[in-house]
């Protein structure tokens, strides 16, 4: 159990959008229990830009598929929507997912066959009931992140950077209350890594939800709070000043 | 997704890898083509042989002279010869104790060769009444038909059938010509139109070639070469007596048929000790050959369903290696909200569209079946004429017949197919951990 638990950041009044309490998750490995996440709690409020630090093995990526609804805790609550989402099934967490939440991967994962276009409406076609303005909605996003000229472009025609701002319009088509972003920079050059931070801030000063993951100090920098992991506990929750 | 969507997602999957899946709508566009092919020669086959039974009538049954096995011959038979087959008797008794019967023909055959000049056939030579030529539908060509007037003053004319006309008068008229059969000339009064020869029917009704018939009156037959026939064979001689070699009964209803058979084969039960004639009722027959037709459908459908199960596994195949290669996408779509189910769907949806391309192909190819058949017997017949005329006359004149149940079924059963054998390949995408799948290289 996390003793900084109750360091959680200040609520000042805004909504709390997402809350793991307590999680825990075991893993066996070769016969031993090994616990990647040792009791955590968080809460994220309506507009944090939260960055997840730690070494590896520390627990990041298992938090962050927790969060993201990929993975379910082994003991502990995590609220998302204002339901418990730690006990529900495959298919009320894949509509969770499609939601609640939007995905930007390290490796861009943009599907090879399809349009910019295309891939930014990808979550639309597992949202119920389904958007009437799909179409319009993703190319005021493509607009957005600066691609207006490329709709058609396959994933293999863009530059990192471009394919990375695909993902990012494709994590908001669905409107989702927290955007989750797995070291979003860490394919990409600096120059491209200060681009994308840009957009991810211009998102958050719109009032965005951003949960991310990196192990660069200057990325995380750049968010509001920074939470650091160690052997599967919060070690320490530091607010930047920005 | 909506249905069109789903649609064209499968299609531009598929042709990530264009020549993968065109091998894997080959497969399934054989297995069709191959259902439609078989059925549809099947039921030309099965069709030929319905027409030739309707032919023969359905409201007639045929008497037929058979020769008694050897054992029969020897109780009946003496040292000067064997008397078997169908008597004149038996065709007045017919006539008197069936009233059913409205009509009856009696015909007398046999093998003989007819000249003219230099010019020689083995022919057929048959003694009939003026009735054999409506009830066999020969039409005469030129001259006329024998006549009641014929057979009462026991007239020696004959009219020839098509091909034994060609070879005694290639180039003269033969009408008002004389051939000889024996010693005696007929005068010729008619040729018959060129008939095609009618293929046996299982085992009851032998093939008849009409093209190399002659025909007299039956009275004239009588009289002229009788009822004994003496041929060497195997240099002893044989002496048979035939009174007749067939009797055709029309009965008045198609209903009454099979009692009148009864009644028939009671009859010359009576009067013969050995089984040295055959009753051949046409309906039963055809009844026989539609059985016969369900049968071989459903044979062929087996074959083409084992094709079309071989397609099935091509695509399960292809479909594996497909899910294989796709898994970071099947990660990205679980990740961006895709439910198990939908992914099943997805890829189902590939797999039909996969076997729904092959079978509409399939179909498509099916329709070619009438000119295909068209062209490979042009070809054998031009190509290779001496096999071609040594071919029986049912594979000759076959024509393919195309059932419309055959396109229906080879569609649908080449969709199911997709879906059965998509569902595995389906399921085991759908069942990937979502955080492994984002993993995968």
């Amino acid at each position: 159990m996390s003793s900084v638990a109750t360091e959680a950041p200040p609520a000042s009044g805004r909504a709390v959008v997402a809350s793991v309490r307590n999680v825990t998750k075991l893993y066996r490995l070769g016969g031993e229990d090994v616990h990647a996440l040792a009791g955590v709690s968080i809460d994220f409020h309506q507009g944090d830009f939260v960055a997840i630090m730690g070494s590896s093995g520390s627990g990041k990526s298992t938090l962050l598929n927790l969060l993201g609804c990929l993975d379910r805790p082994t003991t502990g609550q995590y609220l998302l929507g204002g339901n418990d989402v730690a006990t529900l099934d495959d298919e009320s967490l894949s509509r969770v997912r499609g939601r609640y939440l939007g995905f930007v991967f390290q490796s861009y994962n943009l599907i090879q066959q399809l349009s910019v276009v295309e891939n930014i409406a990808v979550p639309l076609a597992y949202q119920r009931p389904p958007n009437p303005d799909g179409h319009a909605l993703c190319l005021r996003l493509a607009k957005l992140v600066g691609l207006s000229g490329r709709l058609g472009h396959r994933p293999n025609q863009l530059s990192g950077g471009q394919q990375q701002r695909v993902a990012i319009a494709r994590a908001l088509v669905n409107n989702p209350h927290v955007i989750l972003a797995d070291e979003p920079t860490g394919n990409l050059d600096t120059a491209t890594s200060i681009e994308i931070m840009d957009l991810l801030d211009a998102l958050n000063n719109a009032g965005r939800t951003i949960v991310m993951v990196t192990h660069e100090p200057d990325i995380a920098a750049r968010a509001k709070t920074v939470i650091s992991l160690r052997d599967g506990k919060i070690e320490s929750i530091t607010h930047n000043d920005r | 997704m909506n249905f069109i969507q789903q649609l064209r997602l499968g299609f531009r999957s598929l042709l990530l890898h264009k020549l993968r899946s065109a091998l894997a709508v080959l497969g399934i566009l054989i297995g069709v083509t191959a259902v439609i092919w078989l059925v549809a020669l099947g039921e030309g086959v099965s069709y030929q042989a319905q027409q030739q039974i309707k032919n023969l009538g359905a409201t007639s049954i045929i008497v037929r002279t058979i020769k008694p096995t050897e054992e029969a011959n020897r109780e009946s038979g003496s040292r000067s010869g064997i008397s078997y087959g169908l008597l004149r008797d038996d065709y007045d008794r017919l006539l008197v104790n069936v009233p059913t019967i409205t009509k009856a023909m009696p015909m007398r055959e046999i093998s003989r060769e007819v000249r003219n000049g230099e010019f020689a056939i083995d022919s057929s030579l048959v003694g009939c009444t003026p009735e054999y030529f409506d009830i066999n539908r020969l039409a005469i060509e030129r001259g006329r038909a024998l006549s009641a007037a014929d057979m009462e003053y026991l007239d020696n004319v004959a009219v020839l059938a098509y091909e034994v006309a060609e070879k005694l008068f290639p180039i003269e008229d033969p009408l008002g010509r004389a051939v000889q059969i024996g010693e005696e000339f007929y005068v010729v009064i008619g040729v018959a139109e060129q008939r095609t020869a009618s293929a046996a029917i299982g085992g009851s009704l032998a093939a008849r070639q009409y093209d190399k018939d002659v025909y007299i009156p039956l009275s004239t037959f009588r009289a002229r070469i009788g009822d004994q026939v003496i041929t060497v064979r195997g240099g002893t001689f044989q002496n048979e007596t035939i009174e007749l070699n067939q009797i055709t009964a029309v009965v008045d209803d198609m209903n009454s048929v099979d009692s009148s058979a009864d009644i028939i084969r009671d009859l010359l039960a009576r009067y013969h000790k050995s089984l040295d004639y055959a009753v051949v009722v046409p309906k039963e027959l055809l009844e026989q050959a539609e059985t016969m037709r369900t049968m071989f459908n459903v044979l062929l459908l087996l074959i083409a369903g084992i094709s079309l199960l071989v397609g099935g596994i091509g695509i399960m195949n292809i479909m594996l290696a497909t899910v294989t290669e796709r898994t970071r996408e099947i990660g990205i779509r679980r990740a961006l909200g895709a439910t198990k189910g939908e992914i099943v769907q997805q890829f189902l949806w590939e797999t039909v569209v996969l076997s729904g391309t092959g079978g509409l192909l399939g179909v498509a190819v099916g329709f070619l079946c009438g000119p295909t058949v068209t062209i490979v017997r042009e070809t054998i017949s031009e190509l290779f004429p001496e096999v071609w005329s040594n071919l029986p006359p049912n594979i000759r004149d076959l024509e393919p017949l195309i059932a419309p149940w055959s396109i229906v079924a080879a569609f649908g059963i080449s969709v199911g197919v997709g879906i059965v054998f998509g569902i595995y390949p389906a399921r085991r995408a759908a069942n990937m951990d979502p955080i492994e799948a984002l993993r995968h290289e």
